[in-house]
């Protein structure tokens, strides 16, 4: 479980972005700042963007106007760097069944640029979820819950700096969310941090919050 | 670098897991060719000049039909996303996406081509000529055709479309690909006609990564 | 907000494009009803082709326009790739459509005039090759603006084939034209015939000033609806975000 770089502490900072889907303008002028070793927690109703938001942070999806900088470093100015920094749980969980739970974590952490582990060092992660036992299963056998934790595992073995996690408990049982919490704290302690959006009651301990309300529809083709 | 090789390896292991895809390819390659035969008569002389340009043909539909593979499996799964994220640059991400498929696909062609020559009764001093100019016009296939998969990743019905967006890059290489192989048939100089496949090869590895990436930063947001 | 002059432009270019409208398709019908007499009645028939040699008068323009309005599409797809002028990607989708019959119209009028004057519909040389593929990318290009239910991508994605297609079609018609060499040395189809000779000019030029016209009219009111479209789907889309509450 060694990352090929250390992480930096420093704070991310979003600001004033503005985020449009399709026609919609889905958040206006949203600023933040996540210092290391904080997590910051997403609270919004349906739709208010907070999936939006995190695949904006992670890099999958442009700002429409604002920008986001490591400590003033401008995220814009070098990609690959906050690539190495963000680490993003979506909705889906990334799992291919053909491989075993084994391989797919090996495969991860190569494509991430982790030096290649040790057979100790991936059961050390799978176990953090209780998964050891599975390790040279194909994951075709896994079931949702288990795909989850799996994929929540990948965290684990290449913490990378920020996590960005959108529901991340959805499917798990309650040892399992015990489980994250404790990675999470594990994560934060090592002055990581981390932007989540979560409707389940996740222990995360003191964070801050952002709120994100519908915002105006804008209609672009006003006159 | 390391992670330009991971992913390709990652690419491999899963055709080879998954099995059908490779096989597949091969099996429509070798069936369609063998229509030809079937559907025009056996006369040599009739097959061996429409040879090379039935080879061809097969092997733009076989890597055509194949395409799919190349970004959809991935983009169904949310392993795209992750891949995007990763720190190998799009650019290199498709670029080794298509070596991968290229290395499952267009080097099986490539090997199979002497046998559906002899199946359509090619000239002799073809073969040499015909395994070569695969060899350099299937990597373009791949290239070009990655372009396709990547505008089209994650629709419905986005199967057909890839076609009519992708046979007209594949064209010059046809066009190519058969002049090398009819020149070298009828005993004139084939190196023009494989010079100029190695120069569209050239051109389709800088155009290929770039509209790919950008294709497929579109379909990711 | 860093995007003002988005929400001006389409209202500016509506205002605008109406004052040209009457003009242009004055100018139009003018043009257009001019050159057919001149080039249907008045001209003289080519001492080879007989009376068949006007289609030329549809053909030709038909054919160099074809090829125009792909130009226009592929540089309004650049600018909307490169600088995201919001109008720039409705004018390539417009355009689109009208590329398309052009060249269908061109595709059809030679073939009609290849049968009485080469006794042939059709002959694969580099030309008409081009031609035909071009019409694939236009319905290729079409193709895409559907597939996607998102206009913004759609409009990405379609600047990208525009121009990917750009680039590939004079490679094919260098490609065919190589290929031509090697297997037919002896056609020389020439599809614009003999010299021009003066009298067969003027109707020539009113017909390629009738077609572009035409295309500038028929332009202005695919983008002119096409702003409307939009403007209804920001409306439903903000309507149905708010659960049937919000009021435009």
């Amino acid at each position: 479980m060694n990352t090929s770089q250390t992480p930096k502490h420093d704070a991310f900072v979003a600001d004033r972005l503005t985020c449009i889907r399709g026609q919609r303008l889905v958040f206006t002028d949203l600023s933040f700042t996540i210092a290391p070793g904080c997590a910051t927690v997403l609270r919004g109703p349906n739709g208010s963007g907070k999936s939006s938001l995190l695949r904006l942070v992670a890099g999958l999806l442009k700002p429409a106007t604002g920008r986001m900088t490591w400590a003033g470093a401008d995220v814009a100015a070098d990609r690959e760097f906050h690539r190495r920094q963000v680490r993003y749980v979506g909705h889906q969980d990334a799992v291919k069944p053909t491989l075993t739970v084994d391989e797919n974590l090996r495969h991860w952490a190569a494509i991430y640029g982790e030096s290649r582990p040790t057979k100790a060092a991936v059961r050390d992660a799978l176990s953090t979820q209780d998964l050891t036992g599975l390790a040279d299963l194909p994951a075709r056998l896994l079931s949702a819950g288990q795909r989850r934790r799996l994929n929540l595992v990948r965290l684990v073995f290449s913490p990378g700096h920020l996590w960005l996690l959108d529901e991340p408990t959805v499917s798990l049982d309650a040892e399992s969310v015990t489980r994250l919490e404790t990675s999470l704290r594990e994560h934060l302690d090592r002055k990581g941090s981390a932007l989540i959006a979560t409707h389940v009651g996740l222990t995360i301990g003191p964070h801050d919050t952002v709120e994100l309300s519908p915002a105006r529809q804008l209609d672009e083709y006003d006159a | 670098m390391r992670e330009f090789w991971a992913l390709v390896r990652r690419d491999l292991v899963l055709a080879r897991r998954q099995g059908s895809a490779a096989t597949s390819v091969a099996v429509f390659f070798i069936l369609t060719v063998t229509l030809f035969p079937l559907g025009v008569g056996p006369e040599s002389a009739l097959l061996g000049r429409i040879a090379s340009g039935v080879i061809w043909v097969a092997a733009l539909l076989a890597t055509m039909l194949s395409l799919d593979r190349l970004y959809q499996g991935d983009y169904e799964d949310g392993s795209l996303d992750l891949i995007a994220l990763s720190p190998l640059p799009l650019e290199l991400v498709s670029l080794a996406k298509t070596l991968a498929h290229w290395l499952t696909t267009g080097l099986l062609l490539v090997l199979l081509s002497p046998l559906l020559g002899v199946l359509m009764q090619l000239e002799g001093s073809a073969y040499l000529t015909l395994v070569a100019a695969m060899a350099l016009g299937t990597p373009s296939l791949s290239l070009f055709g990655s372009i396709g998969a990547a505008l089209t990743v994650g629709m419905k019905r986005g199967g057909v479309l890839v076609s009519l967006l992708v046979i007209p890059l594949f064209i010059p290489v046809l066009i190519f690909g058969v002049g090398a192989v009819g020149a070298a048939a009828d005993g004139l100089s084939q190196r023009p006609h494989l010079l100029i496949l190695g120069a569209i090869f050239m051109f389709s590895l800088v155009l290929s990564p770039v509209a790919s990436a950008a294709a497929l930063r579109l379909n990711l947001e | 907000m860093a995007n003002m002059h988005r929400f001006a432009n389409p209202a500016r270019f509506t205002r605008i494009s109406n004052a040209l409208l009457p003009w242009l398709t004055g100018a139009t019908v003018a043009f257009f009803g001019i050159g057919l007499y001149l080039g249907l009645f008045v001209s003289p028939p080519d001492y080879q082709q007989g009376d068949s040699v006007r289609i030329m008068y549809v053909h030709v323009p038909a054919a160099t326009l074809a090829s125009g309005v792909y130009a226009v599409m592929a540089i309004a797809s650049a600018i909307a790739l490169i600088w995201r002028h919001p109008l720039a990607d409705i004018a390539a989708k417009s355009s689109a459509p009208i590329g398309a019959v052009f060249t269908l119209i061109a595709l059809v009028t030679g073939a009609l005039w290849g049968q009485p004057t080469w006794g042939t519909w059709w002959v694969w040389d580099a030309r008409l090759t081009s031609v035909l593929i071009m019409l694939f990318l236009y319905l290729g290009y079409m193709g895409l603006w559907e597939a996607f239910d998102d206009d913004r991508r759609a409009a990405k994605a379609a600047a990208i084939l525009a121009l990917v297609g750009a680039v590939n079609l004079p490679i094919i018609k260098f490609s065919v034209e190589w290929w031509n060499t090697l297997h037919q040395p002896a056609s020389i189809i020439r599809a614009d015939g003999p010299t021009i000779h003066p009298d067969l000019l003027i109707p020539l030029a009113l017909m390629w000033g009738g077609f572009l016209c035409f295309f500038a009219v028929v332009l202005i009111i695919r983008m002119q609806r096409e702003i409307v479209a939009r403007r209804i789907h920001a409306l439903q889309t903000l309507y149905v975000a708010s659960d049937g509450h919000a009021v435009a």
